[in-house]
């Protein structure tokens, strides 16, 4: 610091603690809650002492919420959203980057332009889009008379309905969400900073495109690839409304959405330490994330939104 | 803008954009076309039947109160959750960047709850503001002597929903601020402090002007966040209730479309928001263009 401030630095410290309690305390009384008897949990107000029924409570929220199978499709999305959205805008990125052709721009900008698009403004039509992917070429299929000339095939009359659904499926978990413009947009700020020289030296030594990618771009990107990895990771483990849509069967439904089974309503015992207990076990692993990969994590966020 | 050197294929760039182009184009401008196509037809439920209605929708859709009231609640919804997340996440960042000492394990203590979904955010706050077993319930009864309770009283609803989205993003403008006040030279504040000027009197005076992009982009984004992200803290905790006092617009299309089948008015509703965002992502990249500079 500049100067000697010794009063303003205690203050400093002393709201710096009072904040990091208030930041924590949510989590750390749903912990403590997650201890404690049921009849401790819902006496007013709980005492703040830990139990001993941690590990009863865990286990009784594990088997009544199915976390088990709820945790595996979430980590399932999570990654499957990580690795494709990273994957896709990537080689997007080096499209627009390292090629010249005709629709460069277009493409830049259909794509930029789904920053617009956040899937709570197209809730209904998207979830009909996943309902029956193959629903957008009915309307082709008609207009070509295909019916017609598949009924002369077969020699009686015939109708045909495309259908393809990924409701209740992990394609229809990820692939809807695997589409990203700030990571496309990121990785095409990378690439421009990348000297040309690279690119020259590699064209000089007879490399194709893809063993420039390969051997060249790919290794330069690593720790854009780390940080964008805990940041999709966490975005993919917390999604609510797309998996809320498009799961109906509780085994394929992710965690964060079963939760809310858990909670307990009016007329229900009031088995919050159940519900707690289940809410601290399924917020753990993108914490564990942020928290291991911290260095990469600010990166990732800061490089990704600015 | 295209690198000096680059390669030539008369297939491979197209091969390579295309998961992404046919991704964009199939979940995202396709139904982006069709609901603004069905807001313009009035469907029955079972959509068997619809017909062309020209601006029906919209109409109906502003001249209904419980429409304009949502979009009275998403207004003060979203501001008190950008008030109350920038406000302590200001703070704690000039806090922790003033600290001396335990400067990695202050920010990682107040990162962490980023990770923290927002439905899950959601569920404790229910909890510790329940208005029978909530701590911090008990405290407002005792203490301030508010009748509460948030399953009743819509006020209090909208308080608890509030707490809920805005901790979340505590952590997230955290990050940023940190970020921002390291950009900022020591010099200045140093030239300040050998002027006389107080610390108080630094901050207001250098620190925050020189903080403003950051301040800017930080209110968009928790503006978008609290408009569109907290669908899952309403969804888990209040449903919309009670009685409407906590429906936001984003909840609303959900619950007319998917609940309600009301498709018509379902999809004039996601294009009034689709207009609002496009709005202010304009408003963003102009006003970052002009003014915010990020060193990094």
């Amino acid at each position: 610091m500049v100067e000697k401030t010794p009063l303003l630095d205690f203050f400093t410290y002393a709201f710096l603690i009072i904040g990091i309690f208030i930041v924590g305390f949510p989590i750390i009384y749903s912990l403590i809650a997650a201890t404690l008897p049921l009849e401790d949990v819902s006496r007013v107000p709980m005492p703040f002492i830990p139990g001993d029924q941690f590990l009863v409570n865990m286990k009784e929220a594990w088997t009544r919420g199915d976390l088990g199978t709820q945790i595996f499709n979430s980590f399932v999305m999570a990654s499957g959203i990580t690795v494709g959205k990273i994957a896709i805008s990537m080689i997007g990125a080096f499209s627009i980057v390292y090629f010249d052709y005709r629709f460069r721009a277009a493409a830049f900008a259909s794509v930029f332009c789904t920053l617009m698009l956040p899937v709570e403004v197209r809730i209904m039509p998207t979830y009909e889009v996943a309902a029956n992917l193959l629903g957008p070429l009915q309307p082709v299929w008609d207009f070509l008379h295909m019916d017609g000339l598949i009924s002369w095939f077969a020699g009686h009359d015939m109708e045909v309905i495309l259908n393809w659904s990924l409701l209740d499926s992990y394609t229809g978990l990820i692939l809807p969400l695997v589409a990203s413009a700030t990571c496309t947009f990121l990785f095409r700020q990378f690439f421009l900073t990348v000297p040309e020289e690279l690119c020259e030296a590699a064209k000089m030594d007879g490399a194709s495109p893809m063993m420039f990618f390969r051997k060249v771009l790919f290794p330069l990107s690593k720790t854009n690839i780390a940080a964008l990895v805990v940041i999709e990771f966490v975005y993919g483990y917390n999604q609510y409304l797309w998996p809320l849509l498009v799961t109906t069967n509780p085994k394929m439904t992710t965690a964060v959405i079963g939760l809310q089974n858990l909670i307990p309503q009016a007329d229900d015992l009031p088995e919050w330490n159940i519900a707690l207990g289940a809410a601290v076990l399924v917020m753990l692993p993108p914490i564990l994330v942020v928290l291991f990969m911290q260095r990469w994590f600010v990166k990732g966020l800061i490089e990704k939104e600015k | 803008m295209i690198k000096r050197s680059f390669f030539k294929s008369s297939y491979l760039p197209y091969l390579l954009i295309f998961p992404q182009v046919i991704i964009t184009l199939t979940f995202f401008y396709w139904p982006a076309l069709q609901g603004l196509i069905q807001s313009f037809h009035l469907s029955d439920p079972f959509g068997i039947e619809s017909r062309f209605v020209w601006f029906y929708n919209y109409i109906e859709l502003f001249t209904d109160p419980l429409y304009l009231k949502s979009i009275l609640i998403t207004v003060v919804f979203s501001m008190s959750v950008a008030s109350v997340s920038l406000g302590l996440g200001l703070f704690l960042a000039t806090m922790a960047n003033r600290a001396l000492k335990a400067k990695p394990l202050v920010r990682t203590m107040l990162i962490w709850p980023y990770a923290v979904a927002p439905a899950i955010s959601g569920i404790m706050w229910l909890f510790l503001l329940h208005p029978s077993y909530g701590i911090i319930a008990l405290g407002i009864k005792r203490w301030l002597g508010i009748d509460w309770n948030p399953v009743l009283n819509g006020t209090d609803a909208m308080a608890m929903i509030t707490m809920a989205a805005a901790w979340k993003q505590i952590s997230y403008n955290f990050v940023f601020f940190v970020a921002g006040l390291q950009a900022i030279p020591k010099s200045l504040i140093e030239a300040a402090a050998i002027d006389g000027a107080s610390p108080f009197r630094r901050f207001w005076t250098i620190t925050f002007p020189l903080l403003s992009p950051t301040f800017f982009f930080l209110s968009v984004m928790n503006i978008i966040y609290s408009f569109f992200e907290t669908f899952g803290v309403i969804h888990t905790v209040t449903q919309g209730g009670p009685g409407g006092s906590t429906n936001i617009l984003v909840y609303k299309v959900y619950q007319d479309g998917f609940v309600g089948l009301n498709l018509g008015s379902s999809s004039a509703q996601s294009v009034v928001l689709m207009a609002l965002i496009i709005f202010i992502t304009f408003l963003q990249f102009r006003f970052v263009e002009k003014k915010v500079q990020y060193t990094g």
